[in-house]
């Protein structure tokens, strides 16, 4: 009898933390369009999700030889629709497929390097301004909805142990905020606005948190968060609208070839 | 928090696939960068527009005595941090013929206090004079100053009387015989301050009389002279509902009007900078289209001239929120169903809303459906007025479009900035203190206009440089005139902080046109909400008189068809907003043909 619950408790457990990030994502989706109709339109994020579902599929069996999981390309789907914006269905297409396909191109020593939706829209954002810009709108007009976007992914967070990352994260970019104001005289309150959006509330709990693409050791996850935010501050005071992506594009990939090299070169030494 | 999956770290990959995965990726990030350097420029047009399109336009505003220059509002100083964006609005351009003299006249305003609007009388097509003073609607920006002005005979006495909307008293100015104008304001009961946007004249429960609708922009309680608080900007970027409420003023026909606003169910408090009115819906009453600034657009539709009901989620047009700025009816695709173009901003990189070309769906209810990227009439920058009218004559309505926010003499921007204050939350940008200062920046200026040519078939393509408008200022209204009685439509274009810009129009002569100029009898003498159908070469385009539309602005009141080469007309139907039909066979072409109802 302990064994068979044990058994169906490992299965609930598993699947808390398999699916807990999916669920959670999705509630966003639904809540932010049923509440606000925030989506640029419904079919360019299910364009988004589909692509990014097919490009998984497709690249995970002639690449590997086996049907990949599709969570992950889900999560990355949804996050391509609700955080680029652009009045064509191609761009999302292209995005989805670049954000996918980047975890099996761009990989080292058997790791992808960058965070696949941070990739794509943070290319998308940097080589089609044209035609792509950012979400960068608030969720309707008061607090209650992002106050249960936080809640909600803070637990879910904390579950999966991760919650150091969004905290240090957070304290770092209100820290850096007040920095920022010394040099250009803003009042605080603009300085922290950005970080009041549900572009943030992604950034934090879907990207600088995804744990293939986090350094392994707790230290070193904080060491990360941190330095994201010093590098966003920088290139905020250079007056980069989409600093959080940018930031994370540039200090995530090499953190992890960082953290790669040292793995490897403890290897040899090990080795003699 | 994501969670990678499937194992596939630990095996080893197929290397063939790998390859071509490799170059696919690559070429794809190639491809994106080929767009960026290599120039992702819509098609450059070789040759002139007259050769290659059919027309073309020359600026020859002063050439022919026009001066005017717009001034903008200097407000409360608590806000000169970010004044060029609070006073961004109030350069508007109406066409009347005031006098009946047969050639149409301007009216323009002017938006700081104490400044004259003009009254630029056509003198026969030799020039223009600016009779405002003299006839008493230039000294107006004391009480408030204008932020648009158009023009309807409410007394059916044969000549079109004006209404000025202003941020502050709004006014009614009767015609008496084209010799003068009399301020009726308080004898026709008119609200005592509406920080308004936008207004229309409209015969909405089709009485004979024509109403008001003036749309509120800012709440009508603030003073934007003598502020209490900076707590009164949007609350949003996108969901705003704090704005000007809206009024419907009925023409009791008495010289008094009567706000029903709410008796008839119009309730919105959106940010509103563009209100168009036109049957929709073919129920022989105009509905009311809302193009709302911070927020998503409405429809009220109208049943039966008693009540109105907003529609905007179920019609599709009320579904997105974006920054709606004009409202322009045409018959884009010759099926004798009127499309709304409303514009939005894009800007490269940061913001990409695109305007909305709302197309209605056939079938038994009332659905649009945005056309605008299909079409090539999306991207337009930070886009202000925009009419349709057919330029070329060619039979098909083409679409200028006039954009440019804040201009400035410096090289900074303001784009950051104001991006950090759009995505904040409601308590940071709805105080104005939060808002960083612009410091002389611009904030998508010097922007190239638009002028797209419809091929008849679906598509525009943009020709503003090739057919001769290349000015960069910040434009507002646009309106589309025959100022020489020539069959062809010149473009008018206003400023903030800028000139007025009368771009000459030379189309080619093989083309055919028609125009009617009608004369309500039963209904407004205006007849503003007329609906016309020209029967052609197997195609049909229905047009209505409006009173009011684009962005602060009114087309001139005959409405111009053009028919291409050699071509003459079937028929003609005139549905009259009494009810009532006339039909005319086969017309001259090539003239403008007066109508009166029967």
């Amino acid at each position: 009898m302990d064994r068979v619950s044990g058994f169906w408790k490992s299965v609930w457990t598993g699947l808390q933390s398999r699916y807990l990030s999916p669920a959670l994502i999705t509630c966003i989706l639904i809540g932010g369009q049923v509440t606000f109709g925030f989506l640029e339109s419904l079919g360019q994020t299910l364009t988004a999700i589909l692509s990014s579902v097919l490009a998984e599929f497709a690249l995970g069996r002639l690449t590997w030889g086996v049907w990949p999981g599709l969570v992950s390309a889900y999560i990355t789907g949804i996050s391509v629709g609700i955080l680029i914006r652009s009045p064509l269905f191609w761009p999302y297409v292209l995005c989805s497929v670049l954000s996918i396909a980047s975890k099996y191109v761009l990989r080292w020593r058997g790791r992808h390097l960058w965070n696949p939706s941070n990739f794509g829209v943070s290319i998308m954002l940097f080589l089609a301004p044209e035609v792509v810009a950012g979400l960068s709108i608030q969720w309707g007009n008061t607090l209650s909805v992002m106050v249960i976007i936080w809640i909600l992914g803070s637990v879910a967070l904390w579950r999966l142990r991760r919650f150091h990352i969004c905290a240090v994260y957070v304290i770092s970019f209100l820290a850096f905020a007040l920095i920022r104001c010394t040099f250009t005289g803003q009042a605080y309150l603009t300085s922290i606005a950005p970080i009041t959006g549900p572009m943030y509330q992604l950034f934090i709990f879907f990207m600088i948190t995804d744990p293939k693409t986090t350094v392994l050791t707790r230290k070193g996850q904080c060491l990360v968060a941190f330095l994201v935010a010093f590098v966003e501050m920088i290139l905020r005071l250079n007056e980069a609208i989409y600093a959080p992506f940018y930031a994370l594009f540039l200090v995530g990939p090499a953190a992890n070839v960082f953290e790669i090299w040292r793995k490897a070169k403890a290897t040899t030494d090990e080795h003699g | 928090m994501k969670r990678e999956d499937s194992g596939i770290d630990e095996r080893q990959p197929n290397r063939v696939v790998r390859i071509f995965v490799v170059l696919f990726f690559g070429l794809l990030l190639v491809a994106l960068g080929v767009m960026k350097w290599g120039g992702w420029q819509e098609e450059k047009v070789s040759g002139t527009g007259f050769e290659r399109y059919g027309f073309y336009l020359e600026e020859v505003g002063k050439q022919v005595g026009i001066d005017f220059a717009h001034e903008a509002p200097v407000l409360d100083a608590k806000l000169d941090h970010i004044m060029p964006i609070i006073a961004s609005m109030g350069a508007a351009v109406s066409v009347v013929d005031y006098d009946r003299d047969g050639w149409q006249d301007l009216y323009v305003t002017s938006s700081r206090k104490g400044r004259l609007n003009r009254l630029y009388r056509n003198l026969g097509g030799e020039g223009f004079e600016d009779v405002a003073i003299d006839l008493g609607v230039a000294d107006v920006n004391r009480a408030g100053v204008s932020m648009g002005a158009v023009w309807g005979d409410y007394d059916n006495d044969g000549f079109e009387d004006l209404f000025l909307y202003k941020w502050g008293r709004p006014e009614l100015f009767r015609n008496r015989g084209g010799k003068v104008f009399e301020r009726v304001t308080e004898i026709a009961g008119l609200p005592e301050w509406i920080n308004a946007g936008s207004a229309i004249w409209v015969d909405y429960d089709c009485d004979g009389y024509l109403d008001i609708f003036v749309a509120g922009y800012w709440p009508e309680s603030l003073n934007l002279w003598d502020l209490e608080t900076t707590q009164m900007m949007p609350e949003s970027f996108e969901y705003a509902n704090n704005g000007g409420r809206k009024y419907l003023l009925r023409n009791l026909g008495d010289g008094t009007f009567e706000d029903v606003t709410l008796k008839v169910g119009i309730t919105s408090r959106r940010w509103t900078l563009a209100v168009g009115a036109a049957d929709l819906n073919s129920s022989g009453f105009p509905d009311l289209f809302l193009s709302n600034d911070y927020g998503i657009s409405e429809l009220y539709v109208n049943e039966g001239g008693k009540r109105f009901v907003e529609m905007g989620e179920q019609t599709g047009v009320g579904r997105q929120p974006k920054s709606g700025m004009n409202a322009a009816f045409g018959d884009v695709l010759n099926r004798g169903d009127l499309a709304i173009y409303e514009t939005n901003i894009s800007q490269a990189g940061v913001l990409i809303q695109g305007n909305n070309l709302w197309v209605p769906l056939r079938g038994e209810t009332l659905r649009f459906e945005n056309f605008a990227g299909a079409m090539g009439v999306d991207l337009g920058g930070w886009s202000f007025g925009a009419q349709f009218g057919d330029l070329n004559n060619d039979g098909a309505l083409d679409l200028v479009l006039t954009n440019g926010y804040i201009s400035a003499d410096g090289n900074g921007n303001y784009w950051y900035d104001f991006s950090q204050v759009a995505g904040g939350h409601s308590a940071i940008i709805s105080d104005a203190k939060n808002w960083p200062p612009m410091m002389g920046r611009s904030l998508a200026g010097h922007q190239t206009k638009r002028v797209w040519v419809n091929d008849g078939v679906g598509q525009f393509a943009e020709v503003a440089q090739a057919v001769g408008v290349r000015d960069r200022f910040d434009g507002r209204a646009v309106v589309l005139v025959d100022l020489w009685n020539r069959g062809m439509l010149d473009v008018v274009v206003v400023n903030q902080r800028g000139p007025l810009l009368l771009y000459r129009n030379t189309v080619r002569a093989e083309t055919n046109w028609i125009g009617f100029d009608l004369v309500g009898q039963q209904s407004n003498r205006s007849a503003i909400g007329a609906r016309v159908q020209v029967f052609w070469n197997g195609e049909v385009q229905v047009q209505e008189v409006s009173g009011g539309s684009g962005y602060a602005a009114q087309n001139q009141r005959p409405l111009h068809f053009g028919l291409g080469e050699g071509a003459a007309v079937d028929s003609v139907a005139i549905r009259w907003p009494s009810g009532q039909t006339q039909m005319f066979y086969a017309p001259d072409v090539r003239r403008v043909h007066r109508i009166l109802e029967n």
